[in-house]
């Protein structure tokens, strides 16, 4: 498919220009007449009983206009910052007036919320999961085997989306308009009808009566597929009030409770022979999705020695609750397997780039894995830059290398795509899809505009208005499948009904003619054409409207599942001081046919950063004493600046698995970099920093505990 | 580089010349502090001054050219102010706590938080949005190399660091990229598009250096 004009080439973002001049409106930045804003009140105690409400102070503050309570009195609130009222108000002044005016009365209830020390746990462990394959016990026991025990782990991350969870909720007759910051246009309307239903004050409201309109959103990254308690809450606001109301989570209340990565902690044990072929695995693994249960993390990861055992264990906390987060389970898999695993290497005396070579025999995609750990050592020069565990050179900065690979499915998600041609030549597809800054926009324009034969910015996409044709929630990587091949099937079928106008006039069958370059043209005769517009005048007052489908009734693929991927990480560690500095990274990512170059190279990038930030500084910092988030804010909570990430060097593979079709890539690059920049903090200093985050005070005490200090 | 004490925000410390740090952004405040003090010299000179609040007071905002009038609160924050009451959204409400540059502006020719300034502080200067200079059929150099570079995903924090760039470059019109990473150490992105950031303002320096400015 060489003569591709658009696919796979480095096209500008869509809506690039508007949202780098501030043109684009956000759900935070809807205004409409009226408008009141509302604010949540939140628990201030991390496990407690509602004992009463008292609202009538609240509700004689200036300018309110409408209470709605989110729990009851009796209720058990099970973690810091939980939401149980919200008040519109005027204006966001006087709303945050009344909720500071709002009482609650509560009981105070004993409270955990740090899960790492198990012992401390009682009767909050749960069993979660348990997998043997081989005989792992005996395997252990063989004899000519290294064996290697340790303690790894990583605590909770939150999502911290820049724009945070809310909507501006217009409810107006029977018509609701949600403005919502969602993942999910075509659901969370339903989930929205159904939950006012249960409220005999709203009256029954049928799921068609909700309209969800999501222009852009300001970054989900698995938190925001539910309507959730505050969008519920924000509509009765709206109903009561008979005004629009805007309900955005504030900072503190976005860094509590709109979503964390569950933490995992593990006591590992692997085995190989002398010559590093892999034997046995075994981990004993706990993790705390908040007060519920959590998924378990798929141990060992990738590499699947023949003998192998893995127990976790849930451990229930008053903490903020675990939502999806970029590639559920997989970063943590990666610190539990990738980790030990480099650990067993250097007990080997074998470079792990060799051992993880090796051993790719143990995974499903052994030569993928081969060849891009060889292409992402050359990117990283990694043979040069090597040493042994333990940077033996003078001076107080220590420099390592470190590595990880990882998997994802990526399978596409159900879609429908609706591509209209008009007579006056205009093309547009709409999709109830949404964008989180992917690129799903720029994806839908390439190939609506490629099988069209038009330049991309003769089509125009419409997504993110749950009146258009449905698409699946944007999580697991599940989008770009889904969304380019209901695309690829309307416009395919549309631009054949145009094809059928003109034939006549090329003296050509259909099957003959081809759309390309802004003309339709006879294939084996390109001189005999017609160019768009023109073509497209001959449907008189007719447009054609064709849909396409994910996945197509009648068979027929498009996309595929299931990708490798290679990180390498190059730091460098003070020893006096503990800091840790990422010099480069590596990534070389397969993803089947890129349809976006230049968005899924960002997508790349994007994984890396967060991984740094994830790896050296984010932590959910929770009082042990009153159970309160100590760093619920931007400046405690830490991300990576743009002068903390050192050179980043993206590799797509591509030309090479183009024939499997699409295959998302939000998620396989964010497994990763945590595992590799542990190994390689681990290489610089000789002495492995067990959990992440590797801040300075946990550096320092690793390199006090043993090593080269 | 000369020190300029009523500098707020993220480009301080490349005003100093050093590497941006809490101190030199907490000097900045301190500096903003005394600017309050020095909003009304005509009430300085004739003691007492006149208490204003708590309710809405009448106040006369200079944004992008354009004079506004509004009764606000006097606790009301430029951010709140632009973007409450005028809709103007470029700007973003992200910590508000003066952390991350999501609502970046320009005032006097200095990139600030607006979520550190009251609006009531904010009269008598000249406030820069983001929608005063660049706009999508007339970009800036910087917004054009924000997409050229793919510097945005979701785009959120983008507005901020648009005007801390051109901000930034107004005054170090030849940065090297360490000076790029000090200049626009007060902006922070989720997403992780900082690779395209850098490129994005290298470039758009250049651009700008060449003539090719967007306001």
């Amino acid at each position: 498919m060489e003569d591709r004009s658009l696919i796979g080439k480095r096209i500008n973002r869509l809506d690039g220009p508007v949202k780098a001049t501030g043109q684009a409106k956000y759900a935070y930045d809807k205004h409409l007449d009226g408008l009141l804003i509302a604010k949540l009140v939140s628990c201030p105690h991390a496990h407690a009983r509602i004992k009463k409400f008292d609202i009538a102070s609240a509700e004689k503050m200036p300018g309110v206009r409408a209470i709605v309570l989110m729990a009851k009195e009796g209720d058990e609130i099970q973690w810091v910052g939980a939401e149980v009222a919200a008040i519109a108000a005027d204006t966001e002044e006087l709303a945050r007036d009344a909720v500071a005016a709002f009482r609650v009365e509560y009981e105070i209830l004993p409270h955990m919320v740090k899960d790492e020390d198990l012992t401390k746990a009682g009767s909050r462990v749960s069993p979660s999961d348990e997998k043997v394959e081989g005989d792992p016990d005996a395997a252990f026991q063989g004899s000519d085997l290294v064996i290697h025990e340790g303690y790894y782990g990583l605590n909770t991350i939150t999502h911290c989306c820049l724009e945070p969870h809310g909507q501006v909720v217009d409810w107006k007759g029977d018509q609701i308009t949600v403005y919502a910051s969602t993942q999910a246009v075509a659901r969370i309307g339903a989930d929205l009808a159904k939950n006012l239903s249960a409220d005999p004050e709203m009256g029954n409201v049928a799921p068609g009566q909700v309209v969800i309109l999501t222009d852009h959103m300001g970054g989900g990254f698995g938190s925001k597929f539910a309507i959730d308690t505050w969008g519920i809450a924000c509509a009765k606001l709206s109903k009561k009030s008979g005004k629009p109301v805007k309900l955005m989570l504030d900072r503190d209340q976005e860094l509590m409770v709109a979503g964390g990565r569950p933490s995992d902690y593990a006591n590992v044990k692997v085995a190989a022979k002398k010559d590093g072929t892999l034997v046995a695995y075994q981990s004993e693994s706990w993790s705390t999705s908040g007060v519920g249960r959590g998924g378990a993390p798929p141990l060992p990861y990738v590499i699947e020695p023949p003998n192998r055992k893995s127990r976790h264990l849930n451990v229930a906390t008053n903490t903020g609750p675990a939502r999806a987060w970029r590639a559920p389970n997989h970063p943590q898999a990666a610190v539990l397997t990738m980790c030990p695993m480099t650990d067993l290497a250097a007990k080997l005396n074998m470079d792990p780039l060799d051992f993880f070579k090796k051993n790719a025999e143990l995974t499903v995609r052994a030569d993928v894995y081969r060849s891009e750990l060889d292409k992402a050592a050359e990117l990283m020069d990694w043979k040069a830059k090597y040493h042994a565990p333990g940077d033996k050179s003078a001076g107080h900065i220590k420099r390592g290398l470190g590595l990880s690979i990882h998997t994802w499915g990526g399978r596409a998600h159900d879609s429908q795509c609706r591509v209209s041609i008009h007579p006056d030549g205009s093309v547009a597809c709409e999709l109830a899809s949404q964008d989180l800054g992917v690129g799903n926009r720029t994806v839908i324009g390439i190939v609506l505009a490629e099988t069209m034969g038009l330049p991309i910015e003769a089509v125009e996409v419409k997504l993110g208005d749950s009146r258009y044709p449905p698409s699946g929630a944007s999580g697991g990587s599940t989008t770009v499948g889904g969304v380019t091949s209901s695309t690829r099937r309307a416009s395919v079928k549309a631009v054949e009904k145009l094809k059928e106008a003109v034939a006549s006039e090329l003296g050509a069958t259909v099957d003959e003619i081809e759309a390309k370059d802004g003309f339709l043209r006879v294939k084996a005769q390109p001189s005999k054409r017609i160019a768009w517009k023109a073509a497209c005048r001959k449907l008189g007052t007719r447009t054609i409207s064709e849909v396409g489908e994910q996945p197509d009734r009648d068979g027929g693929k498009l996309n595929d599942s299931g990708v490798g991927g290679v990180q390498m990480a190059d730091v460098s560690v003070d020893v006096e001081t503990g800091i840790v500095r990422v010099n480069k990274m590596v990534a070389v990512q397969d993803v089947g046919l890129v349809v976006s170059l230049k968005t899924a190279e960002s997508q790349v990038y994007g994984a890396l950063i967060m991984g740094i930030c994830s790896a050296l500084y984010e932590e959910r910092v929770y009082d042990e004493m009153t159970g309160k988030l100590l760093n619920a804010d931007m400046e405690f909570y830490k991300l990576a600046g743009i002068g903390d990430i050192g050179e980043l060097v993206v590799h797509m593979v591509t030309g090479v698995y183009d024939d499997r079709g699409v295959i998302g890539i939000g998620e396989p690059p964010a497994v990763s970099p945590c595992a590799a920049i542990s190994n390689a903090v681990a290489n610089a200093l000789g002495v492995r920093v067990p959990t992440l985050p590797l801040t300075p005070d946990k550096v320092l005490a690793a390199l006090e505990k043993g090593g080269m200090a | 580089m000369s020190s300029n004490k009523t500098t707020q925000g993220p480009e301080n410390g490349q005003q100093r010349g050093k590497g941006f740090s809490r101190r030199t952004f907490m000097q900045g405040v301190g500096a903003g502090s005394t600017a309050v003090a020095a909003l009304a010299p005509a009430a300085q000179a004739a003691p007492p001054p006149s208490p204003v609040g708590p309710g809405p007071v009448p106040m006369t905002l200079k944004i992008n050219g354009k004079t506004h009038s509004v009764r606000l609160e006097p606790r009301v924050t430029l951010i709140d102010a632009l973007r409450n009451h005028l809709d103007y959204t470029g700007a973003k409400k992200v910590c508000d706590r003066a952390t991350c540059g999501s609502c970046t502006v320009i005032v006097d020719g200095n990139a600030v938080y607006s979520c550190t300034m009251l609006a009531i502080e904010a009269q008598g200067r000249d406030i820069q949005t983001i929608e005063g200079f660049t706009t999508p059929a007339k970009m800036h150099p910087v917004s054009e190399n924000f997409v050229k570079h793919d510097a945005q995903q979701c785009g959120f924090c983008t507005p901020g660091f648009v005007v801390a760039c051109k901000a930034f470059l107004d005054k170090n019109p030849n940065p090297t990229m360490a000076d790029v990473e000090k200049g626009l150490s007060g902006n922070i992105c989720r997403c992780g598009t900082y690779v395209g950031v850098r490129e994005a303002a290298l470039e758009a320096a250049q651009q700008v250096r060449g003539g090719r400015r967007g306001d």
